[in-house]
C-alpha cells in the first residue's frame, strides 16, 4: 500500500492503489483518444464540405443564434470551473462542497442541454431550418441565403452537420450528467472520501473534455458570418 | 517428436488441481465470470459460432459458382450471402479471433498479472459483442442484407429495402467490444506487468497486441461514426454522402476505409505475434532480431493508418492522392519483409520440431507472403485499374485473412489449447488437419488469382462459361478447406474429455504461461512471478532434447 493512499479498496488484479490509480487515469485518457477519433471523423467531414461549399456553410451558420450559442458557451466554461472544484474538493475530503459543486455543475449541464433543446433545435424546427423535417427556410432566412448565392442542398448540409455535431455533443452532456449524478448520491451516502476521489477526477476529465469539443463547436458552427 | 515425451497417462485420469475450470460449475458462474481465461472461453463459444455461420454461406456460394448461371440461388440471394459472408467473418469472427480469445488468456499470464486492468469491463465487452451479433443474426433472420461487407453509399443509404439498419447497428455495436478489449489490453501491458518484465522482455505476442489494441482504439470509433452517418442519412433522408443532395459517395469511402484498412492489421497482427511464439518454441532458439519483430509490428500499426486510399484508385480519387497512397502501402511491405526474413532466420539451425502448432506456423509465413506479394501488385496503380474488384482481391486478401489470420488462429488454438484445458488433442490427427487445411486452402484460392487475372469480376452471380473450370477447381478446394476445419472441431471437443493429461508444459516452450499449472489456478500464479530472463531464453534450463 502506499502512502499516498491508506485506505482505499484494492481491487484483487492490483497490487496496490497507486497501480489502481494509474491503471484508471490511462484507461481515462486511452478512453477519451477514442472520442477524438469519434468526434473527428465529424469535424473532417465538416472541414470536407465547408470547403466544398463556403457560400452554402456562411448562409448555414446564419441561421444560427450566436447569441444563444456565446450564451451556452458561458454556461459551459462555468461548469468546467465547478467541476475542477468538485475534484479539488474530493482531494481534500471536503463532502459538503464537494456535494455543492457536483450539484451546481449538474444544474449548469442541465441549463445547456435545456436551452440548447428549446431556444435553438425547437426553434429549428418551427422555423423550418431542421434537416430532414421538410427543410424550407422562409422570409429573412430564405432571403440571406439568396443573397449569398448559396445551393439550399449546401445550407442543408450545413444544418445537418449542426444537429449531428451539436447533437452528438449534447448525448456526452447527457451522459455526464448521468455521470454527475451517480457522483452526488454517492457522495451524499459518504461513499467518496479523500482517499477514494479518483472517480470525481475521472468524471471531472470526460466532462472537461466534453467543453473542450464545445469550444471547437462553437466557433466553427456559431461564427462563420455572424449575422444576429 | 515434444508431445511424445509425455509418458502415457491413463486417459480417465482426471485433473484434480483446482483451476480455474474447476474453481465454480454453473451457468451463472461463466455469465458472470471476471477471470479473463474464461471469458477467452465465452469468447471462444461465440467466434466459433459465428465462423460456422459465416462458413455455411461461404459453402452455399462457393456451391453456386459451379455452374456459369448460378446452381442453386437467385442472384438476390447470392448478394445476400455473399454480404453476411464478409460481415461475419470480418466483424464477428476475424476482428475477436485472436484479440479476444487468447489475447484475453495469454496477456495477463504472459506478464505475470493476476487479471487485465479491468476484468468488469472485460466481461461487458463480451455482452457487447455478443449484442452487436445478435442484431446480425436478427438481419440475416428477418431476410438479410445485400450492401456488400463495406456498406458503400449511396447504395445502403437510398437504393436497397434490405435489413440494412439491423446490420449496421450489428458491425456498430461490436466495434465497441472492440474498442474496449484493445483499451483494457493497452492499459493492462503497461501498468500490469510483474517485476521484471521490462518491454522488451516480453514475448513477441504481446508487443503485436499492443499494436493491434492501439488500432482497434483509434480506427474503430472512425467506422462508428461512419455507421452513424449511414444510418442518420438511411432514416433522415438527408444528403450527407448522396451526391443526388449534394453530398460526397467518395466521403464515405475514405471514412469507412480509414477504419478498414487497419481492421486488416487489427486481423494479421495478432496472427504474426502468435507465429513469432511458435517458430521461437518450435525452433527452440530465440527469434532473431527480436526488437526488429517487435518495433516492426508498431510500424505495421503506424503506417497502416495512412494507407486507406489504395481502395479507392479507381472510384474518383485523385490521381495525385492516388500515387502518394500507392507508394505508402507499398511501405507496409517493409515492416512485414522483416518479420517473415527474422522468422526465417530464426528457423536457421534451430533444433526444429513439426508439431501441429509449428505446421500453422510455417502454413502462415508461406501463405502470407503470397497475400502480401500480391497486395503489392494491388498497390501499383497502373496493376489496380486492371484487377481492382475481380477475383485477383478476393484471392489476395483470403491469402491474408484465411491463410494469414487464420492459420495464426488454428496454430494458436493448437499451441495453448493444452494449457487452455489442461488435456492433450491428438497430435497425428491435428498435422493431417493443417496439411488437408492447406492443400484445400490453396485449391481454393490460387484458381481464383488466374480468375481475377483473367478479368473475372468479384460480386456477381453469374459468370461467363469459360471461366467454369477453374471455379469447380476452387469449390472442390473449398470442400476440401471445409473438411480441414471440421477435423480439428472433433478432436478438440473429444479431447476435453478423453485427451491425455498436457502438463504444465507439453511443448517444453519458454514463456510465464508455461510456468504455471493447465489448467491454470484461478488467479493464474500461485504467487507473483519475478522475471530475470529475457523472452524464448531457449538453452537456459530446458533440456534439448529428451
Ligand atoms: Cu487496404
Amino acid at each position: 500500500m502506499s502512502d499516498a493512499h491508506p485506505h482505499v479498496a484494492v481491487a484483487e488484479q492490483f497490487d496496490d492503489a497507486e497501480q489502481q490509480h494509474e491503471a484508471a487515469g490511462l484507461g481515462m485518457w486511452i478512453f477519451l483518444a477514442t472520442e477524438i477519433m469519434f468526434f473527428g471523423g465529424l469535424f473532417a467531414s465538416y472541414t470536407i464540405y465547408r470547403n466544398l461549399y463556403p457560400a452554402g456553410f456562411l448562409a448555414g451558420s446564419g441561421l444560427l443564434n450566436a447569441k444563444i450559442g456565446a450564451f451556452n458557451t458561458v454556461v459551459l466554461i462555468t461548469s468546467s470551473l465547478t467541476m475542477a472544484m468538485a475534484v479539488h474538493s474530493a482531494q481534500l475530503g471536503r463532502r459538503k462542497a464537494l456535494i455543492g459543486f457536483l450539484f451546481l455543475t449538474l444544474l449548469l449541464g442541465l441549463t445547456f442541454v435545456g436551452v440548447k433543446l428549446y431556444f435553438e433545435w425547437y426553434h429549428d424546427y418551427l422555423t423550418h431550418v431542421a434537416p430532414g423535417f421538410g427543410f424550407h427556410p422562409e422570409g429573412a432566412d430564405l432571403a440571406r441565403i439568396h443573397a449569398l448565392h448559396a445551393p439550399l442542398s449546401a445550407v442543408e448540409l450545413f444544418m445537418c452537420f449542426y444537429f449531428l455535431m451539436t447533437g452528438v455533443h449534447a448525448l456526452h452532456m447527457v451522459v455526464g450528467v448521468g455521470i454527475l449524478t451517480v457522483l452526488i448520491v454517492k457522495a451524499w451516502r459518504g461513499r467518496i472520501t479523500r482517499e477514494s476521489h479518483n472517480i470525481v477526477e475521472m468524471a471531472g476529465l470526460y466532462w472537461h473534455f466534453v467543453d473542450i469539443i464545445w469550444i471547437f463547436l462553437f466557433p466553427l458552427l456559431y461564427l462563420l458570418g455572424v449575422t444576429r | 517428436m515434444a508431445t511424445a515425451t509425455v509418458t502415457a497417462i491413463p486417459t480417465d485420469t482426471g485433473i484434480e488441481t483446482r483451476n480455474y475450470l474447476n474453481a465454480d460449475y454453473g451457468l451463472k458462474s461463466w455469465l458472470l465470470t471476471t477471470d479473463h481465461k474464461r471469458i477467452a472461453w465465452l469468447y471462444l463459444i461465440a467466434i466459433t459460432f459465428f465462423f460456422l455461420v459465416g462458413a455455411i454461406a461461404a459453402l452455399l456460394i462457393r456451391i453456386d459458382l459451379l455452374v456459369p448461371q448460378g446452381l442453386i440461388v437467385t442472384p438476390e440471394t447470392y448478394n445476400k450471402l455473399f454480404t453476411m459472408h464478409g460481415i461475419i467473418m470480418v466483424f464477428l469472427f476475424l476482428i475477436p479471433s485472436i484479440p479476444a480469445v487468447f489475447g484475453n488468456f495469454l496477456i495477463p499470464m504472459m506478464i505475470g498479472a493476476r487479471d487485465v486492468a479491468f476484468p468488469k469491463l472485460n466481461l461487458l465487452s463480451w455482452y457487447v459483442f455478443v449484442t452487436g451479433g445478435m442484431f446480425v443474426m436478427y438481419a440475416i433472420a428477418a431476410g438479410g442484407v445485400d450492401t456488400g461487407w463495406t456498406f458503400y453509399t449511396p447504395l445502403s443509404t437510398s437504393y436497397l429495402n434490405t435489413h440494412v439498419m439491423a446490420a449496421a447497428a450489428g458491425v456498430f455495436i461490436a466495434g465497441f467490444s472492440s474498442i474496449l478489449t484493445g483499451l483494457n489490453f493497452i492499459v493492462t501491458i503497461h501498468k500490469m506487468r510483474a517485476p521484471g518484465m521490462t518491454w522488451f522482455r516480453m514475448p513477441l505476442f504481446l508487443w503485436s497486441m499492443y499494436a493491434t489494441s492501439v488500432m482497434q482504439v483509434l480506427g474503430t470509433p472512425v467506422l462508428a461514426i461512419t455507421l452513424f452517418l449511414v444510418a442518420i442519412e438511411r432514416m433522415f433522408h438527408v444528403g450527407i454522402f448522396d451526391p443526388a443532395l449534394g453530398g460526397d459517395p467518395l466521403l464515405f469511402q475514405h471514412l469507412f476505409w480509414f477504419y478498414s484498412h487497419p481492421a486488416v492489421y487489427i486481423m494479421i497482427l495478432p496472427s504474426m505475434g502468435v507465429v513469432s511464439e511458435l517458430i521461437a518454441a518450435f525452433s527452440r532458439k530465440r527469434i532473431f532480431g527480436y526488437e526488429f519483430v517487435a518495433f516492426s509490428s508498431v510500424a505495421i500499426a503506424a503506417i497502416s493508418f495512412l494507407v486507406w486510399g489504395h481502395h479507392m484508385f479507381v472510384s474518383g480519387e485523385s490521381v495525385y492522392a492516388g500515387v502518394v497512397f500507392s507508394a505508402l502501402s507499398m511501405a507496409v511491405a517493409i515492416p512485414s519483409a522483416i518479420k517473415v526474413f527474422n522468422w526465417t532466420a530464426t528457423l536457421y539451425k534451430g533444433s526444429i520440431s513439426f508439431d501441429a502448432p509449428m505446421l500453422y506456423a510455417l502454413g502462415f509465413i508461406g501463405l502470407f507472403t503470397m497475400g502480401g506479394l500480391t497486395g503489392i501488385f494491388l498497390a501499383t496503380l497502373a496493376v489496380d485499374q486492371y484487377v481492382h474488384d475481380t477475383y485477383f482481391v478476393v484471392a489476395h486478401f483470403h491469402y491474408i485473412m484465411v491463410g494469414g489470420a487464420i492459420m495464426g488462429y488454428m496454430g494458436a488454438l493448437h499451441y495453448w489449447w493444452p494449457k487452455m484445458t489442461g488435456r492433450l488433442y491428438p497430435d497425428r490427427w491435428a498435422r493431417v488437419a493443417a496439411f488437408i487445411i492447406f492443400i484445400g486452402f490453396n485449391l481454393t484460392f490460387l484458381p481464383q488469382f488466374v480468375l481475377g487475372y483473367l478479368g473475372m469480376p468479384r460480386r456477381y452471380a453469374i459468370y461467363p462459361a469459360q471461366f467454369q473450370s477453374l471455379n469447380v477447381l476452387s469449390t472442390a478446394g473449398a470442400s476440401i478447406l471445409g473438411v480441414g476445419y471440421v477435423i480439428p472441431l472433433i478432436y478438440f471437443i473429444w479431447s476435453l474429455r478423453y485427451g491425455p493429461v498436457a502438463g504444465p508444459n507439453p511443448f517444453r516452450a519458454k514463456g510465464l504461461e508455461w510456468t504455471t499449472p493447465s489448467p491454470p489456478p484461478p488467479h493464474n500464479f500461485e504467487q507473483t512471478p519475478i522475471v530475470t530472463e529475457e523472452a524464448y531464453a531457449y538453452g537456459s534450463g530446458v533440456p534439448h532434447s529428451v
